[in-house]
């Protein structure tokens, strides 16, 4: 019982940090129609970052803001190169976020090396049920249902919001409207830079990152975002919790390998049944 | 109030737009008829800034809204903020007052947009280019696909605003019949060209026009 409680809890937390990554993926994506491969990278830099920071002695809280919002910019950086040249198609931005994602590699290696960095976060923990529950865990959760908060709360009852929303569901009415469709864009990729840093952040003390970490964060960002259906972050929150404790509990009770297959597994029969219900679709509108 | 002066689109090798020139002044209704593929959307949207000119001048004084073909909602979001969202340039959202003009939409400004039917959806597509606050609506088809009734009642209210308001039309059919039996004037396209033009009574008895757009006795002919 104990040990399936840990395993719980620890799914959770690392859920929270897949559901923040699939947010960014999902923004990104509403806005812009470009699946951002290198959104995972967001985070890797978030975690480098911050460990960095603390490193030259900034007190925590504004080492991880700084980390944030270098993520941030890193985000508008990668929205800049794969999307700001007009015409730009979704797909051809795709590849670009590829590119950048690989080329955020060498860039990683030089600044901070090629092995893995972590720093501590909060330390304790708070029993529960004659379990251990870290309270870094306890803290990623919570952050985690803040930004989720504040997202829906940004997405469905502000104007900005709407403008977001209008960019992804029809870009050509929304220009005749008079919105900069892609510097709404730049603005998504932004905020998905900050929410892949605040993974990075609140993750790296749980799991430590290096540089290929980004593979393994977006492959499961990724799987709770099309979970999700690309559409509502606050789906991706589920997704990810979901995919979180699954994997812990393969992790746990069968083999640590295991769990980033189960993500891969998980996407490849999430796409392979969207993929057939629009076929079918298709064949009902011909 | 707009004015166009031998205006040129190219797509690439193609050229959509060969040296148009017209005008819509203040209040006035005119309507752009021709065949599908003549450019007649192709000057709206470039009027919109959306499609870049090859050369000559484009001027628009005062406010300009474009309904484009499609009606092209926001179709994940409600009415309410379809509506909102047109007035992304403009100081005041309170869509307050399109309720009252097309009364259809009060009891679904929550609804999903693209849930609605063809000629609610085409009311939100006017509304959202009215909360501009124009002085220039321009309207792509809006009469495509639609019941005859619904366009009368569109129509009419369009007319009210025209005529109580000055609000300047300018409207782009295929329905040839229709553009001209509700504007003063118009132009025929073809292949990027205004190959007529002239007031819309006048343009109703002319041979050509009746043959080309009209339904003549070529069109039974064949």
């Amino acid at each position: 019982m104990s040990a399936f409680l840990s395993y719980l809890v620890h799914g959770i937390s690392v859920g929270c940090g897949f559901a923040l990554i699939a947010s960014g993926i999902i923004i990104v994506y509403r806005v812009t129609r470009v699946v951002n491969l290198a959104q995972g990278m967001f985070s890797v830099v978030a975690g480098f970052a911050a460990s960095s920071l603390l490193g030259l002695g900034l007190p925590h809280g504004l080492a991880e803001l700084v980390a944030i919002a270098t993520a941030a910019a890193v985000g508008l950086a990668t929205g800049c190169v794969a999307t700001a040249k007009p015409g730009t198609s979704p797909q051809a931005s795709l590849i670009a976020t590829l590119g950048v994602g690989v080329f955020a590699y060498a860039v990683e290696i030089l600044t901070w090396g090629d092995q893995p960095r972590s720093f501590s976060g909060l330390s304790g923990a708070y029993e529960f049920l004659g379990t251990d529950v870290p309270k870094q865990y306890l803290l990623v959760t919570l952050v985690t249902l803040v930004v989720f908060g504040a997202l829906e709360v940004f997405f469905e009852r502000t104007y900005a919001g709407k403008v977001l929303s209008a960019c992804a569901s029809n870009p050509y009415a929304a220009r005749l409207q008079g919105i900069r469709v892609v510097r709404m864009g730049l603005y998504g990729f932004a905020l998905g830079g900050a929410l892949g840093g605040v993974a990075g952040v609140l993750l790296t003390p749980v799991q430590p990152v290096s540089y290929d970490s980004d593979v393994s964060l977006f492959v499961n960002g990724f799987a709770a975002a099309i979970l999700a259906g690309l559409k509502r972050p606050v789906l991706g929150l589920l997704g990810g919790v979901v995919l979180g404790i699954a994997e812990s509990m393969v992790a746990g009770y069968a083999k640590a390998s295991y769990q980033s297959s189960l993500a891969l597994l998980l996407t490849l029969a999430i796409l392979v049944t969207q993929a057939a219900r629009r076929e079918a679709l298709h064949a009902v509108e011909e | 109030m707009i004015q166009v002066e031998s205006l040129c689109v190219q797509y690439g090798a193609a050229i959509a737009l060969d040296g148009v020139s017209l005008h819509v002044s203040a209040g006035e209704k005119v309507a752009l008829i021709g065949a599908n593929g003549a450019g007649k959307s192709t000057l709206l949207n470039a009027l919109s800034g959306i499609v870049a000119k090859k050369s000559g001048t484009i001027r628009i004084d005062g406010r300009w809204a474009h309904v484009p073909e499609g009606r092209q909602l926001f179709s994940e979001l409600s009415v309410e903020d379809n509506l909102r969202l047109g007035a992304f340039c403009a100081s005041d959202r309170n869509p307050a007052w399109i309720y009252e003009l097309l009364p259809e939409l009060a009891p679904r400004r929550r609804q999903r947009a693209g849930s609605l039917s063809g000629g609610q959806q085409q009311m939100v597509a006017i509304g959202r280019g009215l909360m501009a606050r124009p002085d220039v609506l321009a309207i792509d088809e809006m009469s495509l696909g639609l019941a005859p009734l619904v366009v009368q009642r569109l129509a009419a209210q369009l007319l009210r605003l025209n005529s109580e308001r000055g609000l300047a039309l300018l409207l782009v059919e295929q329905s040839a019949r229709l553009a001209l039996s509700l504007c003063d004037r118009a132009y025929v396209f073809e292949t990027g060209r205004v190959v007529a033009q002239g007031a819309a009574a006048e343009l109703r008895d002319s041979p050509f026009v009746e043959r080309a757009y009209l339904g003549g006795p070529l069109e039974e002919a064949s």
